[in-house]
């Protein structure tokens, strides 16, 4: 299984972090403070897989981002990749040609996307389509609830926009 | 008005973190942030709630506390609206873990949820509940999810197809609840149902073997038929990757049919030709197919015997040994390893190009090749696997060295066809990386040429010569200095020679040239110039020409501030000059060490004070001894990091040499290597009988170094235990004071007690009392695990009335092995001393099997006249 998700920008700026498994806050934090130091500083040409406490992190690195994804010895580390770019191509076809900064501005669709692709750790859905379906429905009903609540719920909904 | 208040939108809030130019601007940014969204909350403000919480995840995610926004999450989840609860479902997801108490408020929301009629609300619980669910709520909640395993929309299945992954993981006797349920789903068209549902079966498997037998007879030609149809199925764009349709469904179908072939013929049967379709039909130009491959050669690997396939299977995994792509090389060899326990024959073919691999400049690949090389050594290849490692070890990067050193080491100890080889192939290590070397594998190595009686003189040669070479390597350097202390003779003479050895000529001044520098070279340590000064002494014996010069180059030490240093130094100086009669049998060559207990020792199956315990070696004078076990001890010279070596026999140079553990305090820091020091002396001069050990009188101060008058009854003690060595423990005692001991007035002797004993601890007090100070008691506590389990943390604590001055020095060690025990002392001055006695109230504190034990008690029973 996948036991959390973790997208960091070169310069080390977390940008999502996902946990499927638990960790205290402080593990959470030491966690990503050693890998990104392990990730950041290996090589372009070197293989995508880090051994790092008896875990597999898979890593991919996307324009000034890393996508890391960490399982366990015996998962299948070349289909974590292609998971991972999976992810990558949903986003981009969602924000159009995806940046660092619609992940930094749009956080939270980044978690809603992520969340219709995984849960438990487990792949939930292999059709791109399906997924930008499902999240799209959802953002017509917040839109819907927006226009239909009077001028305080508008301002409550342009919060998350 | 709310005073705090921001009118600051979310995407205002992250401009002006981005806009921060230092971290303490950030700070104040979020500060400011935080004290809003925490007055909103108090307001309990509704129209900011869900911006709060938006706001709260961003500064969460730069690593601030925002365990104060926890309950807005739950009053988001209350509400009815979709767009507050799905805001409020990812909070909840983002600042808490399974963990928190918090959580369980939560159970009734997700319950309402689950049976909502809006199916976007359903499915936002499901998400939740999959990826936060704990025991507790696992079990509340199953019952819904499994209703929801045949809900009308496909979309919630699959959701609630991994929620059941997560409720089995968390609390598996629920599996046989879904397995019904599970089994349906396999005959689903929708891919995102059909992937979850596999995978919900093969997790169901992995808890439950009778749903594994259930799913193996009704459910394997199902899932090979569904496999066959997704291999041979036309481009469907949905489900494409790189020409493959839908390659995660793939996987996953390989996956639970390997669980369902593994072990059972029949099963493994009716899936072999597809498992061959997949293996010799699948592209394996893109990573979307090397994936399946992959997994296909698990899956192979994994079920009933069928050769074809095997074969099959292994040349996949040749070829994608020789991909340039680093991944498919990692992943080849990660298999490979797996595949050794099936088909070793197959893998050593290999054996060139892993190799190749541990040469790699990807350290993740090293490893994994590093590791399976170590798996393929045998006793036929050793030989030139060793070589290839060793040579590779010059140029390895340093970070490598570690791990490479290490295996090596491990395979020439196991492998090793003769002594003579494992002496070569352990100097070629010494000498390339002899600072990675780990310290009980250069003992082993010394143990290795002690035992082997027509290479002594071959290995002290071949140690010169490579001392020579490179002198720069700790370990190399010791262990040269201990066989030329031991072997100097041999050196010099060219004393059984082999016939594969080049003639050399050593002098005997190269010899003391060697080990000099070796005392002299900045980065040897104390161990290594405790080593050379013994060395230095027993040269001065074999070579009588060079015991001036000899002498000198000791006496430097004099005045060294390390204390085991300065001591060796003054002792051995004593001996040189004084005692010519005795030096000869005192530095005569080490009886040989005995491999058993070294090994046994070195696998821990030994306590550690059974050297002198155990067995009561034969009290045979000056270094005859044929007991090997006290002399193992002399390797405890380095070791000084090892918890509480034998602590029995530093009771007795403690009594023997008063070399310190009574005046701990004096030079707390050189505790330890002067105790190890003293087990030489102690292996030195022979003395097995543990007589005098127990004696309470002649406790810590019989060679007095810092006062002359050492009592002398209590050299009479030890002289008549061991009589054989009563002229050189009195000379000893000259390099400690000008004038020999002689009968003063003695302090009186004081009985020793137990302070304390209870079923797992017992607490002995030995005193002690300088005539002259009458008021100041010293103690020597004896503390002795009576449990065969290992304590750690060990921690005495004692308190005493406003009349007593206590003062404690640390223990020997702050680890009680299993039955064995550790020393501290402390002095007590007692200024009411002869009309009151001393009291005390004391507690210890230690962890054993992984648990806190507090153990307290008073003792009042200390002898009155203290």
């Amino acid at each position: 299984m996948i036991h959390f998700v973790l997208l960091v920008s070169r310069q080390g700026k977390v940008r999502l972090t996902k946990w499927y498994s638990p960790y205290t806050q402080k593990e959470r934090s030491k966690v990503i403070r050693e890998l990104s130091g392990v990730i950041l500083n290996r090589g372009p040409k070197l293989c995508n897989f880090v051994e790092w406490r008896g875990y597999k992190v898979v890593y991919k690195r996307y324009a000034s981002l890393y996508f890391c994804m960490c399982i366990d010895q015996e998962d299948n580390e070349l289909e974590v990749l292609e998971i991972i770019h999976h992810y990558v191509e949903i986003l981009d076809r969602y924000f159009g040609s995806v940046c660092e900064l619609d992940l930094i501005f749009h956080f939270h669709k980044a978690y809603y996307i992520l969340d219709e692709l995984l849960i438990a750790g487990e792949l939930q859905e292999s059709s791109k389509k399906t997924i930008a379906r499902i999240v799209s429905a959802h953002d017509q009903v917040v839109e819907a609830a927006k226009e239909e609540a009077g001028s305080i719920s508008n301002i409550i909904a342009q919060a998350t926009k | 008005m709310n005073p705090f208040f921001s009118g600051t939108r979310l995407s205002d809030m992250i401009r002006a973190i981005r806009a921060s130019k230092t971290a303490a601007e950030e700070r104040a940014v979020v500060r400011k942030e935080c004290a809003a969204i925490r007055a909103s909350i108090n307001e309990n403000d509704q129209d900011y709630r869900h911006r709060d919480l938006a706001k709260l995840m961003f500064i969460h995610m730069l690593g601030y506390p925002t365990h104060f926004g926890q309950m807005e999450c739950l009053k988001l989840i209350a509400s009815p609206g979709f767009p507050e609860k799905r805001i409020g479902y990812l909070g909840l997801m983002l600042l808490l873990d399974e963990r928190q108490e918090v959580l369980m408020l939560v159970t009734n929301s997700l319950k309402q949820d689950l049976n909502h009629t809006n199916q976007y609300i359903v499915g936002l619980a499901l998400c939740a509940l999959g990826n936060i669910c704990s025991a507790e709520m696992a079990r509340d909640l199953a019952p819904e999810v499994e209703r929801l395993l045949q809900f009308r929309d496909p979309n919630i299945r699959k959701k609630a197809a991994l929620c059941a992954i997560r409720i089995i993981r968390k609390v598996p006797d629920l599996s046989e609840n879904f397995t019904n349920r599970a089994a349906a789903l396999l005959k689903e068209k929708h891919h995102g149902v059909l992937i979850t549902g596999v995978h919900l079966c093969t997790e169901i498997c992995t808890v439950s073997p009778e749903a594994l037998e259930y799913f193996r007879k009704k459910c394997t030609e199902g899932l090979v038929k569904t496999l066959r149809d997704i291999a041979n199925s036309p481009y469907s764009p949905e489900y494409d990757v790189a020409g493959i349709t839908d390659p995660f469904l793939h996987i996953r179908l390989l996956k639970l049919l390997r669980i369902l072939g593994q072990g059972d013929a029949e099963a493994s049967d009716c899936m072999n030709d597809i498992l061959a379709q997949v293996a010799s039909k699948t592209e394996s130009n893109k990573n979307a197919g090397n994936a399946i491959l992959y997994e296909c050669v698990q899956t192979i690997m994994s079920i009933e015997e069928n050769g074809g396939l095997r074969v099959l299977a292994i040349n996949i995994l040749g070829k994608f040994l020789s991909n340039r792509d680093n991944n498919i090389r990692y992943v080849a060899l990660n298999m490979l390893m797996r595949a050794l326990t099936v088909d070793s024959q197959a893998v050593q073919r290999h054996r060139a190009t892993i190799l190749e691999c541990v040469k790699d400049s990807d350290a993740s690949i090293q490893k994994r090749a590093l590791e399976l090389i170590y798996l393929l050594v045998n006793e036929n290849n050793v030989k030139p696997l060793a070589k290839e490692l060793i040579d590779y070890l010059e140029v390895s990067e340093q970070d490598f060295k570690g791990d490479l050193t290490a295996k090596i080491c491990s395979i020439v100890e196991k492998f090793a066809p003769e002594k003579i080889w494992y002496i070569d192939q352990m100097l070629k290590v010494l000498s390339e990386a002899g600072n990675y070397v780990k310290e009980d594998v250069w003992h082993a190595l010394i143990v290795v040429i002690t035992n082997a009686p027509d290479l002594h003189g071959y290995a002290v040669r071949a140690l010169y010569r490579a001392l020579l070479r490179s002198s720069e390597q700790e370990t190399l350097v010791r262990v040269a200095i201990w066989c030329i202390g031991e072997y100097a003779d041999l050196l010099v003479n060219n004393a059984g020679m082999l016939e594969l050895e080049d003639p050399i000529t050593v002098t005997e001044s190269d010899a003391v040239d060697v080990v000099e520098t070796a005392i002299n070279h900045h980065t040897s340590d104390v161990t290594t110039k405790a080593m050379a000064l013994i060395a230095l002494l027993k040269i001065s014996s074999r070579f009588p020409s060079c015991s001036e010069r000899v002498k000198s180059i000791i006496g430097q030490n004099k005045g060294s501030f390390v204390l085991e240093l300065q001591q060796r130094s003054l002792e051995f100086s004593s001996v040189i000059q004084k005692h010519q009669n005795i030096r000869s049998s005192l530095v005569e060559r080490m009886p040989v060490l005995d491999e058993a207990t070294f090994s046994g020792r070195r696998a821990g199956s030994l306590p550690a004070n059974v050297s002198t315990s155990g067995k009561s070696p034969l009290s045979i004078p000056n270094g005859v001894a044929k007991a090997a076990a006290p002399l193992v001890d002399l390797l405890d010279l380095s070791s000084d990091d090892v918890p509480a070596p034998t602590a029995s026999s530093a009771n007795f140079l403690q009594d023997l040499l008063g070399v310190d553990l009574t005046q701990p305090s004096a030079q707390p820091g050189t505790m330890q290597p002067s105790k190890a020091g003293a087990d030489i002396l102690l292996d030195l001069l022979s003395i097995g009988s543990p007589a005098p050990v127990q004696n309470g009188s002649t406790n810590g101060d019989l060679l007095s170094i810092h006062e002359n008058n050492a009592p002398l009854a209590s050299i009479d003690t030890i002289s008549s235990t061991s009589p054989t060595a009563p002229s050189s423990m009195v000379d000893l005692l000259d390099a400690f004071g000008p004038t020999p001991p002689t009968s003063e007035d003695k302090g009186p002797a004081y009985p020793s007690i137990v302070a304390f004993e209870s079923s797992s601890l017992k607490i002995e007090f030995n005193f002690t009392k300088q005539p002259e100070n009458p008021q100041t008691t010293d103690i020597v506590a004896t503390f002795t695990n009576l449990t065969p389990n290992v304590y750690t943390d060990f921690l005495f604590q004692a308190a005493v009335p406003k009349f007593l001055q206590l003062h404690l020095d640390p223990a020997s060690s702050n680890s009680l092995p299993a039955n064995g025990n550790i020393k501290q002392t402390m002095r007590v001055t007692n200024s009411q001393h002869g009309k009151k006695p001393i009291v005390m109230r004391m507690r210890v504190g230690y962890k054993t099997n992984g648990k806190d034990v507090l153990e307290e008690g008073q003792i009042n029973n200390f002898p009155r006249e203290l």
